[in-house]
């Protein structure tokens, strides 16, 4: 491997010292000071800040409106205009979590169900919440349009097993979901 | 290219070939031999090229309906009359490729000609075939327990187009139906391959199904006013190239995908019938048939195959129990192991008794030996279970180690204390008895019986009238917890091997089995056998039948050891089916 001497760049007194650049920081520090006490802060409007400077005071003040479309939030389940759950426990997205999330229990829908023709839904769906990565794979796989990921991040609890998921709460955060590709309809 | 048959030697090798019932064929530009009669398919599967088919079975007369094993054929082209056929160096004489292509499932090979497995005109074909194939076929892969080992799937990424052209409405066909107790039916997906009903007319003699209208408004159904409901029906789930037939009881249970397969023999009859064991953690969902041509060919019955569900049901025992006045209570292994020991050395020899059973292991079985000797006792016996053999695959033993327990006890008849030992302990001279994988009202003890010794122990699965009336209850392995060799009705040797672990803190039975040795022999655990593969050598180096033999050794489709003179009747069957060239085997 070839071998790259470097030399040391000469410093002159002054710089030898660096009370200069210690000034140069300083000004620059108090630059910034100032312009947040006066409030003229970059990006302060934009931020909606309503305190000194940038400072966003979470969690009284959000930044959810400014979440971009592809923010990739908490997973969930959605239904679809007419309340059908688009899960059908294909467990496909339980396949492809990399960290082994989500837990499926396929479940069979009775003959007496309106949507009986869909012959399977999940009967629980469980999201670890402590696992999830955020990373969309559920959202990509899933061939029923049924997961998406919502912009929930604030996902606390006191107990781990209050950061798992549960079908009803999954349904809870997803909502409902118009527009998309009607699979069962009266033609299926 | 070719040269005159004049300069090649007499022995061509059409010549050679046909000395050994052979025919030449060429495969994708190789020659090679192949025995006379067989299929353009099976001689392709020798020739390790895939044809993709899904009419075809190797246990099933071909009727050549999908037409998905398209494959381009040659012959030489007949020569004039006087001329002679013109060969090249290797003495093959050229092929003359058809435009057209031929199916391989239902020709036969013939000597010299010429398979093309690809190439541009079996490849357009093949797009062809799929394309119809999908034409009708609903969207249902998301909900299709076949998902994941279905052929359509398969072929259609490997050999499809990728898209569909159709534009038109998909004919609607009856969905979710019910044809028998086990089977559900789905139309829409059924790609009239057949298979179902050739399965249900030629191997389980109950002709049941069949197909009505014509066309894509083909329909498979079963026969008005009869159900599917033959002993055999969930065999045509597993030879189903697709979702239309799929089992009611694993139906929506879980995804192949995350099934680990684990190889092993069931154990409901002597026949042995070799399987798969599908597990996901440490539950088992299915069991399906394994081809094994010397004992269950690809089949099996469903009551076999369902009784896995015994494993982890509600009566399943998962810790060791002792009688504590009328009642059960859990106590710890070692205390169990240790209680049994030292409850046992308070009779005398001559007042103890071991009902062991032919549902064990060669490996348990040999411990059961080394655990009399111990005891002192000659009292010791398995229990007959004789029933009607069904003709095809369930054997009149309904024990699947009988031939293992004569070999390993060295004994004629395993059976014929089992007398002597009931009018022990009604007479009274028997006081504590020691059952083991057995139930003692199947032995015929009744329960005035059961209610006379003085003590009990026993080695139990299920809760049942044998544990009730134990004072200590050891609770042992199912079938696919365990590891283990049995030898079936005919003399074969074959493994059992472990699927999931025991449930809660039951125990493998040999190691329940050495325990209660060691703690007999007053040694410390951790003195005898470490592994399986240790008890199995030193039971080698006793039954000559074993001799040379290991664990690893039988293999997976395990190896005939003895002549039991036992046949069964379904190999029979199949054989005398591929004898008269009806099914290529
Ligand atoms: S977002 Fe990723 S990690 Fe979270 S559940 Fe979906 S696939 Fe799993
Ligand atoms: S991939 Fe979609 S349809 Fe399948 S189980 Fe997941 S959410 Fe349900
Ligand atoms: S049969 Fe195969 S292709 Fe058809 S729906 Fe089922 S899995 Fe999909
Ligand atoms: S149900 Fe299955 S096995 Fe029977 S004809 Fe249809 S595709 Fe073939
Ligand atoms: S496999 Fe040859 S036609 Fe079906």
């Amino acid at each position: 491997m070839a071998v790259v001497k470097v030399t040391r760049p000469k410093l002159n007194a002054g710089e030898k010292m660096y009370l200069g650049a210690i000034f140069k920081g300083f000004v620059i520090t108090m630059k910034h000071a100032i312009a947040s006490m006066r409030n003229k802060t970059r990006g302060a409007d934009a931020m909606e800040s309503t305190g000194l400077g940038i400072t966003m005071q979470y969690p009284e003040q959000k930044w959810d409106g400014h979440l971009p479309d592809y923010y990739r939030g908490a997973p969930a389940l959605v239904t679809d205009e007419q309340d059908r759950e688009r899960c059908v426990s294909c467990q496909l997205c339980e396949f492809i979590c990399p960290p082994k999330a989500i837990k499926i229990t396929p479940g069979e829908i009775p003959s007496d169900d309106p949507w009986a023709k869909v012959e399977k839904r999940p009967k629980e769906f469980e999201i670890d919440m402590t696992r999830c990565i955020y990373c969309g794979m559920c959202e990509e796989v899933c061939p029923e349009q049924a997961i998406y990921l919502r912009k929930d991040y604030a996902i606390t609890g006191l107990k781990r097993a209050d950061m798992v998921h549960n079908k009803k709460k999954l349904y809870e955060i997803g909502g409902k979901r118009v527009g998309l590709v009607n699979k069962w309809n009266e033609l299926k | 290219m070719s040269e005159p048959a004049a300069t090649v030697e007499a022995k061509l090798p059409k010549d050679l070939a046909a000395e050994r019932g052979m025919v030449n064929v060429q495969i994708d530009g190789v020659w090679l031999q192949v025995p006379r009669g067989m299929r353009m398919i099976e001689a392709c599967k020798l020739a390790q090229k895939e044809v993709p088919h899904y009419c075809y079975h190797p246990k099933l007369t071909a009727p050549g309906n999908c037409r998905m094993c398209l494959v381009q054929m040659g012959m030489p082209p007949r020569p004039a009359p006087g001329q002679d056929p013109v060969r090249d160096a290797d003495g093959y004489e050229n092929i003359g490729w058809m435009p057209r292509p031929v199916i391989a499932c239902a020709n036969t090979v013939s000597e010299n000609m010429g398979i093309r497995t690809g190439g541009e005109l079996v490849e357009k074909c093949r797009e062809g075939v799929m394309e119809f194939l999908l034409i009708n076929h609903p969207l249902d892969c998301p909900i299709c327990d076949q998902a994941g080992e279905c052929r359509l799937q398969e072929f259609s990424v490997e050999h499809g187009k990728g898209e569909s052209r159709f534009v038109d409405a998909k004919v609607k066909k009856p969905k979710n139906v019910d044809i028998g107790p086990r089977v559900r039916l789905d139309d829409e997906r059924c790609i009239m391959c057949s298979r179902c009903i050739r399965f249900m007319d030629e191997v389980a003699a109950d002709p049941v199904l069949g197909f009505t209208q014509r066309g894509t408004h083909t329909t498979l159904t079963v026969h008005p006013g009869k159900r599917l409901d033959s002993n055999y029906s969930l065999n045509t789930v597993d030879i189903c190239p697709v979702g239309a037939l799929t089992s009611n009881d694993f139906r929506f249970q879980m995804r192949v995908w995350f099934l680990k397969e684990t190889k092993s023999i069931d154990v409901n009859c002597g026949t042995g019938s070799n399987i798969t064991i599908w597990a996901r953690g440490n539950k088992v969902h299915r069991i399906t048939p394994r081809q094994n041509d010397e004992v269950n060919s690809n089949w099996m019955p469903d009551s076999h195959r369902l009784s896995f569900h015994q494993i982890d049901s509600d009566k399943r025992l998962t810790e060791p129990l002792a009688k504590d006045g009328s009642v059960h209570a859990p106590i710890s292994w070692g205390s169990a192991i240790a209680d049994s020991a030292a409850e046992l050395r308070k009779f005398h020899a001559s007042e103890i008794a071991i009902i062991a059973s032919a549902r064990m292991t060669n490996e348990e079985l040999f411990l059961v030996r080394a655990l009399a000797s111990e005891l002192g006792t000659s009292l010791v016996t398995t229990v007959p279970r004789m029933g009607e053999s069904d003709g095809l695959l369930i054997s009149a033993d309904r024990n699947p180690n009988s031939t293992g327990a004569k070999l390993v006890w060295q004994s004629g008849d395993t059976a014929g204390n089992l007398a002597t030992i009931r009018e022990g302990v009604r007479q009274g001279s028997i006081k504590a008895l020691l059952v083991l994988s057995e139930d003692l009202v199947e032995a015929g003890f009744s329960s005035e019986d059961l209610a006379k010794p003085a003590f009990i122990a026993s080695i139990q699965l299920l809760a049942g009238p044998t544990a009730e009336a134990s004072h200590i209850v050891l609770p042992g392995a199912a079938f696919a917890e365990k590891r283990g060799s049995m030898v079936n009705v005919t003399g074969r040797i074959q493994r059992l091997n472990r699927a999931v672990e025991p449930l809660g803190s039951a125990k493998d039975d040999w190691e329940i089995l050495r325990d209660l040795i060691l703690a007999l022999q007053g040694a410390k655990v951790g003195d005898g056998p470490n592994s399986i593969e240790d008890v199995f050598k030193a039971m080698s180096s006793q039954v000559p039948e074993f001799d040379g033999l290991s664990l690893s050794k039988i293999g997976d489709l395990g190896q005939a050891i003895v002549a039991t003179g036992v046949t069964i009747p379904l190999l029979d069957n199949e054989r005398a089916r591929k004898a008269a060239g009806l099914i290529n085997g």
